[in-house]
This record gives C-alpha cells, sequence and structure tokens, in this order.
C-alpha cells in the first residue's frame, strides 16, 4: 500500500500531495521537511529507494520534479517505480509533454488525475487510455455545465439590465 | 454584488505567491487572499465558492492553516452540479483528514452520491470515501459500497472495489460481506477491476482467515488460469509499461498466488507450473520485466517448497545481484535476506557480492548489505568477514561508521572464538572508530580483558600502540588508559610475552606520558579523565619511580573546574603525600570482574548492586570461610527488641568505629595484609537491623580493617565511570583520620594512666558529687575489662564511661580491639582506644572512653554487649560476654 504521494521540486517546494494513511498537519509538515532532505540529497547514480522510519521511499525524478511514493517495507519497490512513471506519463498525455509550471497552475488537475490511478493507495488503473478518456469525460461535464451557466448568468444580466 | 468577489483569479494568485521575493511577501498575499476568502465564506458566496476552494488549496499545500474552507467543502459537495461537487470532494480530501468531527456531517452527501444517477458523482464519492473514511463511515457506508460492486460500469466496479479495501481494513468485521462479490471481480475481463479485484481478495485474506480459505479453496485454480492467459496474451499496447503488457496486473496475481500458496501444499502445488512460467519467460532487461521477476521470487520463497523452483529463484537474484542497476542489486539484498531462511547455503554463495555491496557508494544499499552480512555470519566465517569489513571500516564514510561499528563489534562479541582475536579485533575497530563504539561495547571488551590473565601484558602493549597512533579515539584512549592502570608493570617489564609478540622498551615515563597527555588533551572528556586520574594514582604506587611526577600531575588538577576531578585530586594528593603505608593497599590491581554478572547488568535483568558485587568479588580470591552468623546475632540480641540497634546517627557510628579502627595505622605500617572480613564486621554492626547471613571471620582482628575499608572503597572508584555515589567520603576517610592519629599521639599518654582510681577521683570531681562505683565489667582467664562512669553535669541520660583493659597474661596482647552493642533505646559513642597493644603481666593497660545515652533513663537500665579481639604470639583471640549490672541510676 502507496501511504502518501510526494512532488518535491528540486528546490524543495512542495508541489502535489497526497495522504493515504493518517498524518496530522504537524507530522505532514514534518515527513515533508525530513523526506525533501534526505532525497533532495541524494546524488544522481544510487538507487531510487530510502528507507525512512521503517518505511521505504520510492522516488524518481523527471526533470526538476522529484515524485515520492512511501510504501511498505515488503511492497514490490519495482512496482512503484512503475506506477510514478505511470502516473508521469499520463500526466504527459493530458498536459501535452508536462512540465513543473503545468503542475504548478493546474495542480487541482494533477490531484484528480492521480484520484483516477490510486485510491486507498493501491493502484486502480494500469490502462492510460482509459484514465485519459475518464478524465476528459469529467472535463467535458464541466465545460458544459460553465456553458450553461454562463448562458443563465448572461440571461440573468439581460434580464436585469432590461 | 459582493464586492470581494471579483477578487483574482487562482492563476493569478499563484502568479502573485510566485513573484514574492521573500517569505514574508508570500505571507502578505497569502494573509490577504485568505482575508477575501474568508469574507466570502462569511457572506455564503456561491459565485465564487469553487474559485476560492482552489485557492485554499493552493495555499494549504503551501503549508498555511485553512481551516475555515472545510465547511466550504461540505457545502460545495451538498450543491448539485458535477464541478462544485468534484472540486469539493478534492478539497474534502486535501483539506480534512480522518479525524475531524466535520466529516461526519459529510456521511449523508456521499451516500446520496453514492446513489447518484451521473455515475461520475458516483466515482467521485467512491474516491473520496475510499481516500479519508473513517472506522464509523466505512460502517454507514458498506452496503452502498458493496452494491457499487456490481455496478454496469467497470469504472466504478473498481473504484468500489479498493473503497472496499479501505472499508475491511477500518473495520475488520466486515470483510465477510465482501467475499463473494469480491471472488465474482476475479472472473471480469477489464484489466482495472481484475487489478482491483486481486487486491480487494488480497487484502481479505490479510483480515480474515475465512476469506483465505473461501479463495484458497474455490479460486485457486481460476487465478492460474487467468495468470495463464495474461502471460500468454498477445501484446497490447494498451496496457503497454515499456514493452511488458500490463506488469501490475501480473504483480498483484503473483501477490495473491503467494498468500494463498503459503502453508498450503495443494495451492502450491497448483500454481508451479505457472511460477515456473514467469520466472523463465519474463524479459529481464527492462524494470517492469524485473519487477514482475522480482514478485515472482518472492512468491516462489514464500510457497511450500518445490526445490527445482527454488533454483530458479536463487538464481535469478544472483544475476540480479550482479545487475549494474543499482535499484536491481538493492532488491536483491532485500530479497536475499528473506532466502536466508529458505535456502541459507546458496545465499552463502554470494557472499563476496555481498561484501562488495558494504562498500557501495550508495547508503541504502550499504545498509541492506550489511545487515545481510550480519544475518550470514557463522562461527565458519566469522574471522574473513570481520577482516573484511574492519578493512572497510577504514575507508568508510563517516555516517555509515556508526553502523558499521555496531555491527562489527556485535558480530565480534557474538561468534568471537578465542579471547585474543576478540581482543584484536575490539582494539582494531577502537583504533578505527573508537569514537563511534557505544559505552557497552568498551566496558564489555575490559571485563574480557579482566578475565584473560594470559594476556593482560599483551593486551596493555597492544593498547599502548595503538593509542599512539590512534589517540584521538576516545573509547580506545579510555581502555588504554584502564589497562595501563591496572597492568602498567607488565607494559614496562614485557611481562607474558606471546610468540607472535615483538618486544618493545617502554619505561615507566612513557607509562605516565599516555596518562598525562590523555588526561590533558582537551578533547577528552570526564569520564576519561577521571580514569586517568585513577590510573595515575595506581602508577604512583607501581612506579615509585614516577610518584613524584604522578604526584605533580594530580596536584595540577587540584584547581580544576570539574567537581569530580577536584575532589578526586585533592583526595589522592593526600594519599600519596601522608599515606605512604596503606597506598600499596589502596591501589591493588582490581579483581577479576564477573562476567556473567556483568552480562546480566547490560541485559538489565540485574540490578546493579554496587556494594555487594564489588564485595563479593573481593572476598572470594581470598578464599574465607563462611562462619554462621549466629555469635554476631547473638552479640546483638540484648533485650527482647527484634533490632537492637542504635537507633540512630548509623553515621556517626560508623564515623566512630572507623575512629576506632584508623588509630594504630601508623603502628601498623602497612605490614599487614588486610584480612577481608574486617569491613564486613563493622557493617554488620551498623546493618543491626536485619542481621543477614553475612560473611565474618571471628578470628579476624578488626584492628586492621582501616586499610580494608579503604580498599572496598576504591574499588568501586575503579568501577570505571561510578563517578559519583557515597564513595567520596569513604575515599576521604584515610584522609580524614589523620587528624584522628594526631590527637591520639598527643593524647595517649595521659590516657594510658594506669592508675584508676585518680582519674576515678577527677571524673567524680566533675560530677557535682554524683559518684557511681567502679566495676568489673567483664574479666576472663587472663583479661580484666574495668568500667568507672561519671555523668557530664546536666544531661542525666548520658553517663561517660571509661573501660579500662588490663593483661594479666604473659604475653603481649596485640591488635587489640574492642566492641560494644547496645538495645535500641541507647545510643553508644565510642571514642578511639589508647593503644592497640596490652602489655604483658598488667604492667600498664589500655583504657578507651565512649558516652552511653540511655533516652529511657529511669526506666530501663543499661546493657550492653561486649567484644574484644586481640592476638596472642600470633594467634586470634575472640572474647564476647555481656554487662547487664551497671550501677543503678544510668
Amino acid at each position: 500500500m502507496i501511504h502518501f504521494v510526494l512532488l518535491i521540486s528540486r528546490q524543495g517546494k512542495v508541489r502535489l500531495t497526497k495522504w493515504y494513511s493518517l498524518y496530522s498537519q504537524k507530522e505532514r509538515s514534518k515527513v515533508l521537511r525530513e523526506l525533501s532532505g534526505d532525497i533532495l540529497s541524494r546524488g544522481p547514480k544510487l538507487c531510487n529507494f530510502v528507507e525512512w522510519r521503517g518505511y521505504k521511499v520510492v522516488y524518481k525524478r523527471y526533470a526538476s520534479l522529484y515524485f515520492c511514493m512511501c510504501t511498505n517495507q515488503e511492497d514490490n519497490e519495482l512496482e512503484i517505480l512503475e506506477i510514478i512513471h505511470h502516473f508521469v506519463e499520463i500526466l504527459d498525455r493530458y498536459f501535452g509533454s508536462v512540465c513543473e509550471l503545468d503542475l504548478i497552475f493546474n495542480f487541482h488537475k494533477a490531484y484528480y488525475i492521480l484520484d483516477e490511478i490510486l485510491i486507498a493507495g493501491e493502484l486502480q488503473e494500469s490502462s492510460k487510455k482509459t484514465v485519459a478518456r475518464l478524465i476528459a469525460a469529467q472535463d467535458s461535464l464541466l465545460e458544459t455545465a460553465e456553458e450553461q451557466a454562463n448562458t443563465i448568468s448572461n440571461m440573468i444580466v439581460q434580464a436585469t439590465k432590461k | 454584488m459582493n464586492p470581494f468577489s471579483s477578487g483574482t483569479r487562482l492563476r493569478d494568485m499563484i502568479r502573485a505567491i510566485r513573484a514574492c521575493k521573500t517569505a514574508a511577501e508570500e505571507r502578505a498575499v497569502v494573509r490577504k487572499e485568505c482575508a477575501t476568502i474568508r469574507a466570502a465564506v462569511s457572506e455564503n458566496d456561491q459565485d465564487y465558492r469553487h474559485r476560492n476552494l482552489a485557492k485554499l488549496m493552493f495555499i494549504h499545500m503551501l503549508g498555511y492553516p485553512t481551516h475555515f474552507g472545510q465547511m466550504e467543502c461540505l457545502k460545495s459537495i451538498a450543491s448539485a452540479g458535477f464541478p462544485e461537487k468534484r472540486i469539493g470532494y478534492l478539497g474534502l480530501m486535501l483539506l480534512l483528514d480522518e479525524r475531524q468531527e466535520v466529516l461526519m456531517l459529510v456521511t449523508n452527501s456521499l451516500k446520496q452520491d453514492l446513489n447518484h444517477t451521473n455515475q461520475y458523482i458516483v466515482g467521485l464519492a467512491l474516491c473520496a470515501l475510499g481516500n479519508i473514511c473513517s472506522a464509523e463511515m466505512a460502517r454507514d457506508l458498506a452496503p452502498e459500497v458493496e452494491r457499487l460492486l456490481q455496478f454496469r460500469d467497470p469504472n466504478i466496479r473498481k473504484k468500489a472495489a479498493l473503497c472496499s479495501i479501505r472499508i475491511i481494513k477500518k473495520v475488520p468485521d466486515l470483510a465477510e460481506n465482501f467475499i463473494s462479490p469480491a471472488a465474482a471481480l476475479l472472473k471480469e475481463k477489464h484489466h482495472g477491476v481484475l487489478i482491483t479485484g486481486v487486491q480487494l481478495c488480497t487484502d481479505l485474506c490479510k483480515v480474515s482467515t475465512e476469506a483465505l480459505d473461501y479463495f484458497r479453496k474455490r479460486c485457486t485454480e481460476g487465478l492460474v488460469k487467468v495468470l495463464k492467459d495474461v502471460v500468454n496474451s498477445p501484446y497490447s499496447p494498451e496496457y503497454d509499461m515499456s514493452g511488458i503488457t500490463d506488469p501490475f496486473l501480473h504483480i498483484r496475481f503473483l501477490r495473491l498466488l503467494r498468500i494463498l500458496g503459503q502453508g498450503d501444499a495443494d495451492a502450491s502445488d497448483c500454481m508451479n507450473d505457472i511460477l515456473a512460467q514467469v520466472a523463465t519467460k519474463t524479459e529481464p532487461n527492462k524494470n517492469a520485466g524485473n519487477a514482475i521477476l522480482y514478485e515472482c521470487v518472492e512468491t516462489i520463497m514464500s510457497i511450500e517448497d518445490n526445490s527445482g523452483l527454488r533454483v530458479l529463484a536463487i538464481n535469478i537474484l544472483g544475476r540480479f545481484l550482479s545487475n549494474r542497476d543499482n535499484n536491481i542489486r538493492y532488491v536483491a539484498l532485500n530479497m536475499l535476506m528473506k532466502a536466508i531462511a529458505v535456502d541459507a547455503q546458496a545465499v552463502q554463495r554470494h557472499r563476496a557480492t555481498i561484501l562488495e555491496c558494504v562498500k557501495d557508494s550508495d547508503a541504502s544499499i550499504r545498509k541492506r548489505a550489511l545487515e545481510l552480512i550480519f544475518l550470514l555470519v557463522n562461527e565458519s566465517n566469522v574471522k574473513p568477514l570481520t577482516k573484511e569489513l574492519i578493512d572497510y571500516l577504514e575507508v568508510s564514510d563517516q555516517e555509515f561508521k556508526e553502523d558499521l561499528t555496531a555491527k562489527i563489534c556485535s558480530i565480534v562479541e557474538k561468534f568471537s572464538p578465542e579471547k585474543q582475536w576478540y581482543i584484536d579485533q575490539m582494539l582494531k575497530v577502537l583504533s578505527e572508530a573508537g569514537n563511534f563504539v557505544k559505552d557497552e561495547v568498551w566496558h564489555a571488551l575490559i571485563v574480557v580483558i579482566s578475565n584473560a590473565p594470559d594476556l593482560h601484558g599483551y593486551t596493555v602493549r597492544a593498547l599502548y600502540r595503538a593509542v599512539q597512533t590512534s589517540g584521538e579515539q576516545e573509547s580506545l584512549v579510555r581502555v588504554a588508559v584502564w589497562c595501563i592502570g591496572e597492568y602498567g608493570e607488565m607494559l614496562v617489564n614485557n611481562v607474558g610475552m606471546l610468540n607472535i609478540e615483538e618486544p618493545i622498551t617502554v619505561t615507566e615515563s612513557d607509562a605516565v606520558d599516555v596518562l598525562e597527555i590523555a588526561m590533558k588533551r582537551h578533547t577528552s572528556d570526564i569520564t576519561t579523565r577521571a580514569m586517568s586520574l585513577i590510573a595515575l594514582l595506581k602508577l604512583s604506587s607501581r612506579f615509585p619511580s614516577c610518584s613524584q611526577r604522578v604526584k605533580e600531575i594530580i596536584v595540577q588538577h587540584k584547581g580544576g573546574l570539574v567537581l569530580e576531578l577536584q575532589q578526586r585530586s585533592i583526595e589522592f594528593n593526600s594519599i600519596i603525600e601522608r599515606h605512604q603505608n596503606i597506598r600499596p593497599a589502596l591501589v591493588e590491581r582490581m579483581p577479576v570482574l564477573d562476567e556473567a554478572t556483568y552480562s546480566g547488568k547490560r541485559a538489565g535483568s540485574l540490578p546493579p548492586t554496587v556494594s555487594t558485587s564489588t564485595g563479593s568479588s573481593l572476598n572470594l580470591p581470598n578464599g574465607v570461610a563462611k562462619p554462621p552468623a549466629a555469635p554476631l546475632v547473638d552479640l546483638l540480641d540484648l533485650t527482647s527488641d527484634d533490632a537492637p540497634a542504635p537507633s540512630s546517627s548509623d553515621g556517626d557510628f560508623l564515623q566512630d568505629l572507623l575512629g576506632v579502627d584508623l588509630a594504630p595505622i601508623p603502628s601498623l605500617s602497612g605490614t599487614s595484609q588486610a584480612p577481608p572480613s574486617g569491613t564486613d564486621v563493622l557493617l554488620d554492626l551498623l546493618s543491626i537491623g536485619t542481621p543477614p547471613p553475612v560473611q565474618t571471620n571471628p578470628s579476624t582482628p578488626i584492628i586492621s580493617s582501616p586499610s580494608q575499608n579503604s580498599q572496598t572503597s576504591v574499588a568501586p572508584l575503579e568501577r570505571l565511570s561510578s563517578l559519583s555515589s557515597p564513595l567520596s567520603t569513604q575515599v576521604s576517610s584515610p584522609a580524614g583520620a589523620s587528624p584522628i592519629v594526631d590527637l591520639l599521639d598527643g593524647l595517649s599518654p595521659s590516657l594510658s594512666m594506669p592508675d584508676n582510681k585518680a582519674q576515678e577521683s577527677n571524673f567524680s570531681g566533675d560530677n557535682n558529687g554524683l559518684v557511681y562505683p567502679s566495676i568489673v565489667a567483664f574479666q576472663s582467664g587472663s583479661l580484666k575489662m574495668m568500667f568507672s562512669f561519671s555523668k557530664p553535669p546536666g544531661n542525666p541520660q548520658t553517663t561517660i564511661i571509661q573501660a579500662t583493659f588490663t593483661n594479666m597474661s604473659s604475653n603481649v596482647y596485640t591488635d587489640f580491639i574492642f566492641q560494644a552493642a547496645v538495645p535500641k533505646f541507647v545510643q553508644l559513642h565510642l571514642d578511639p582506644a589508647s593503644s592497640n597493644s596490652l602489655p604483658a603481666s598488667g604492667n600498664g593497660s589500655v583504657t578507651q572512653k565512649f558516652r552511653v545515652t540511655n533516652s529511657q533513663h529511669g526506666q530501663k537500665p543499661l546493657a550492653m554487649r561486649i567484644r574484644i579481639a586481640y592476638k596472642v604470639n600470633g594467634q586470634d583471640v575472640l572474647e564476647q560476654g555481656q554487662i547487664n549490672k551497671f550501677p543503678a541510676g544510668l
């Protein structure tokens, strides 16, 4: 099981955090501090696993971002690396060669995508196409709702003008 | 229209925050935004709720408090439209956790949304429930989730499956409801449903044995078949992960099979073929393939024995171990740890490679490898492995040294074949990384050294050499200091040379140099300095030529700022200056430290009984017999009182007894070796309340107890780090004794007046005319004891008794000592005796004055038991008696 997902920039800025196990706000900031120190200081050729408080943190760096997932000792670290890559590929497909700025300004969309990949710290979908389709469907629901709202508000505005 | 709601857009806010150059600026921007959002919240603004929630999430991610937005999430979830619900649920998951009570308010909305006609809204609710539901919510909403496991859309079924995992983890009792719907998911074709369904079954097996039995009996074959299909399915780009079709599905199947096969031969048998197929057919070039292989190996190791498969698995691990990719090597080491239980021999074959991994540049790999090596060590390979590890210690990173040292020490202690090897290895570790060695480790080393008498010389010389080159390693210095203090003469004289040794020339002054350096080095802490100080004292006696120099070093610390050291310096200086005669006895070599006691203490099973352990270890080598305690008890059992003892001022009593004993020191002049039980008798007299079966030697003259007493008090001192404790008072007693001696020297002529009557009249003159007749308190064949009494004015309870001893025999009594015990209601204060030798044939006498205070004066008469010990022609004699016939009115 994945206990949490973190996206940390090379400067140590937090770009996304998702907690599947119980951590209080205080613990969360402590975890972030500890782990960003541990992970950012590791050299490039080293393995992608950090043992931490009896858990294992699997991380992978993509451009300026570190994707980190914390799992139990007995979990398959190599698979977690694949899950990270899966997530990155889906982000890439959605944003069209994703960069850190995309994730900053559209952080909520990154969360929506993550929610289509992981629930309760377990993998939900192995097909990138399915995830993309589900996200697109929900985005289009959003657009239709907005259009409707616009037309209604337009009507109201016009109605009040009269 | 709300004047605030026209505030910045999300994008603008993020931009503004990113443009901030300082933290203060950022705080200002955030504060302003939060104020706007709060205003909007209190206005119940709906138009911009969506945007405000998004902003809040961003602010939350930066680490600012956002609790005021929690209710907004709930409102947003409760609204009808999908966009509001979507952002609302996201906010719920980000801003709240399962502990917040607010969460309970959302249960109803969740229930409605789980039954919503829009499947995306159902999906949102399932996702939120799966990520943050509490046990209570799990109970309330489990039926909805269970129903959704059969929903028409597979994307809802997979979400419901994962949501069920959270529910059964929160409330394991609910597991049985999910067993059969979960089993149904295993027959699905949709990969998402299959992945989540298998995962649900795995977690069900973990929380419920009922589920485990169910799946084992009904699903094992089906799972094997589905996995076979998956493995043999043609390449499908939709599920491609770097050339492998859906590794996630493979891995989950293998994991479930592992749980089903564990401890069940039939199920294990059933999956053998497919495991062999996965193990041989999976492409090991990419990470995804290795992930599957890794999972497969673990399953093979866990299920019931199949030797063919295990060979396959161990080979895969061997391949992993030699892989260039650090990740693969890491998991190989991880897996080998588990493989040890299955096939230790196979793992031993990879020892050399694993040892290389201990030296890897990657900390994670090093740590794993070190733990693995630790498991691989046994009696047969301990020597080469330890050598490798110690060699590596020289070049390893500073931060790794601590782990490495701890492991090496633990290996060496556990498997050392002989003491010399143990000492050698420990010295190497101490020289390389002494600063990382824990205290217990070097304590244990000292115990081992102390217990290896034939290696004392060898060890002290080796330490001397080591400390010359690695003087910066604190624990090495401490061990060296201790050994030089104990075995200094062996260092200088090359005593006990082993064949392998080269003789070294060390002068006495060289040995003192080591201690002086340790004493003066600014990095030495108080423990090292204190140990050096004690070692110096020891050397001052063993190396008379250096005595003066040692004294100078000690004197330098008399003004030290550390109280402990200052006090020791003063005490030691006084020992050197004024007590030459008792010093050799004081600085005797430590008795052999008891290994069993020590290890027991280390394990925490024994209370740290400092005094008893040193006491007994002191006594044992001398082979003192244990006479029954009865005479002692008799001595004390004067009245019907259970615990006849001096009712108060035990300490004074001790001081008095010590005073008595210390008086004759000059005449002893250190010639007699201290009989060890002397102190015990003294202590027994004190611990009257609970007369234990203590070792006493009735024939031992107590007169020589001062040196013994000092010895015991120094012995605990030597106990390495026990620096505080009541020792100081005891240690100082020899020094403090000198005034008494002086006093006595002056007094003795007048006290030893033979004419009792003159004294009697003297006393009676002082006492307002109250005269008590003198009595013959005790008379044996040759010894007579007279008591004469007087009362100090104005204190009727107190009586001053002067005892006069006369020896009628033709032999001189030497080592003469008088002891007395009184009932509980009486206090006794003994002054020193005038002399410790009693001339023969009544030619003179010994007098001793003491004061008794009868707290029940007038109600109970005085009573006393006495004990007199002395030597006649070197023979110990002990006489005892009871005195009841005191004159009335005392």
